[in-house]
């Protein structure tokens, strides 16, 4: 599974490397290091919906204080 | 349209120029209009800048070749449009009239190679044959009757990469020439310029809708210290309707290299600096022996674009700075396959000029990726205060003698000492420019304020620690 999130200027400014901090020590405790894939990109166009983020093609929008709900329902009931 | 400030009615003439080249091509009717462009320029039919509207027009046409990309022989950036060059004279040393044939007769004091003698007026006149060009007689002259006679462009060129042809119209030495652009922003008669690259930019933004390739610009610190008319944050509205997917902050690889090049120091124990690529030119043609403690890290610009291009399939990288030397960079085999066009200052306002682009009516949009580390790479000394907070970040205890070196002097005495195992530093940061980036031959203005601009653009980053600005990386 591959994660992208959005450290365009928008979201990094809504938040995003606390997603991604919060992300990596989410992937590590549920020791999915080897199915999830987390990687960063620069703007998908929706600033207006940041934190972007994609899991596979999937688009969803994420802020610091979702990223734990994001994480169970749409990463760990999948991976 | 606001009246945009250039430094120098040159750099106002090159900007029309490009801005022509641009607008016709985005027109598609450039290969149409082509003879056209010198008349569109220069209408006539006063002479405003040389002996007629001709030899205007003539130089106007080799502009037009420069502006769209220039000599493909000549593997140098920088090149000379002979018939610009005024061919200054190059005598050295000289008296002129205002010498009054007094009785003090300073000059024949302070020179000790007995150079001077005098006419039958007490008038001063200098023996070429015992000249070493010391200047000394200059600076004690009372009325200032002494001068110079040294071509702007060569006492520009610090690197002495500046000779005569034949005909006395300069030329480049390219063995020496580091691109670093000083010459192009010195020669009063615009006789030097660097080629654009602007068509290629200009194809890449316009075959991206159909190619569906995202086009990045990622632009350098020093923007925070130019195009002061308007705010930043329209300057990225600005850039976004040109056509670029977006904007990234070339800060960002800079507090990927300070992160870098901290652990490589403590490693190595003696470094270079990577970032200014006149500066690792000018080492690796001049003092060769000192090429291998060059940082092996990229420069901001690469290491941004390297990141970009492996994680985006089909990302385009057009970066714009205040530097020359990058049009140079980029030809280079470590750095070729990470960005595919380097524009400056001069060549955004001339491509936003092209479409009508008015960024002072734009809303404002955000520029957010590095921490005030990463900004301050900017101006002189900025790569130092990073690096020794990366070994700080890092916890590694070496101890940091940076020695900053401000403009290509200052780089070859350090080097100089360097080579001699004199140097009291452990780390050289190289700036061949002035200032540093803010100095760049490709900025819009340089101004007394750039350097303030661009620590208080640092303060206003959103991240404080390199490590917490690339801990989004990963």
């Amino acid at each position: 599974m591959k994660v992208t999130v959005c450290i365009g200027s928008s979201c990094h400014l809504k938040g995003s490397r606390q997603v991604v901090e919060r992300l990596q020590a989410l992937i590590a405790d549920n020791k999915l290091q080897d199915k999830v894939e987390l990687g960063g990109t620069f703007c998908m166009g929706k600033c207006q919906q940041g934190v972007c983020v994609n899991v596979d093609e999937e688009f969803h929008s994420v802020t610091p204080q979702s990223v734990d709900d994001f994480f169970k329902t749409a990463i760990l009931t999948r991976a | 349209m606001p009246v945009h400030k250039f430094d120098t009615k040159v750099q106002h003439l090159k900007y029309k120029v490009l801005r022509e080249v641009a607008r016709q091509a985005w027109n598609d009717t450039l290969m149409e209009n082509l003879l056209d462009i010198p008349q569109i320029i220069v209408p006539g039919k006063e002479a405003t800048m040389r002996c007629c509207v001709y030899k205007e027009r003539a130089i106007v046409g080799e502009r037009v070749k420069l502006a769209m990309g220039g000599n493909k022989n000549n593997p140098n950036v920088i090149e000379v449009i002979d018939i610009a060059c005024d061919e200054c004279p190059v005598g050295g040393y000289e008296v002129t009239e205002s010498c009054r044939g007094c009785l003090a007769h300073r000059c024949d004091d302070v020179c000790k190679k007995k150079a001077l003698y005098f006419d039958e007026h007490h008038v001063a006149h200098i023996d070429k044959t015992k000249c070493v060009e010391c200047g000394m007689c200059s600076k004690v002259c009372p009325y200032s009757a002494i001068v110079s006679r040294k071509r702007p462009c060569q006492n520009a060129c610090k690197v002495k990469a500046i000779t005569m042809n034949e005909d006395k119209s300069a030329a480049i030495l390219n063995e020496k020439c580091i691109s670093c652009g000083a010459c192009v922003y010195q020669c009063p008669f615009g006789a030097i310029m660097d080629k654009s690259f602007i068509l290629d930019a200009i194809k890449l933004l316009k075959e991206a809708p159909e190619t569906g390739n995202k086009v990045y610009a990622v632009v350098a610190p020093s923007i925070a210290s130019q195009f002061t008319y308007a705010k930043l944050g329209q300057v990225i509205t600005g850039l976004k309707k040109l056509g670029f997917h977006t904007v990234v902050e070339a800060a960002l690889g800079a507090d990927m290299v300070a992160q870098a090049e901290s652990k490589e120091l403590a490693e190595k124990g003696f470094l270079t600096s990577s970032c200014c690529p006149a500066f690792v030119t000018y080492i690796r043609k001049t003092f060769p022996k000192l090429a291998d403690n060059i940082s092996h890290n990229l420069s901001p610009m690469a290491m941004i674009s390297r990141y970009i291009k492996e994680t985006t399939p089909g990302a385009k990288i057009v970066f714009i700075g205040p530097c020359t030397a990058k049009k140079m960079e980029i030809q280079q085999d470590s750095v070729r396959e990470w960005v595919d066009v380097a524009l400056t200052f001069e060549e955004l306002q001339a491509l936003f000029d092209s479409r009508d682009l008015d960024i002072t009516t734009m809303e404002e949009d955000v520029l957010d990726n590095a921490s005030y580390f990463g900004r301050i790479f900017a101006r002189c000394g900025g790569l130092s205060d990073a690096v020794a907070e990366g070994l700080k970040e890092q916890g590694i205890d070496f101890d940091l003698k940076g020695c900053s070196c401000d403009g290509i002097e200052a780089c070859r005495m350090a080097l100089l000492k360097a080579s001699r195992n004199v140097l009291d530093a452990n780390f050289i940061e190289g700036m061949a420019c002035i200032g540093g980036c803010i100095g760049g031959a490709g900025c819009l203005t340089h101004g007394e304020k750039n350097r303030a601009e661009v620590d208080k653009y640092g303060h206003e980053a959103h991240e404080k620690t390199i490590a917490d600005a690339v801990s989004v990386l990963k």
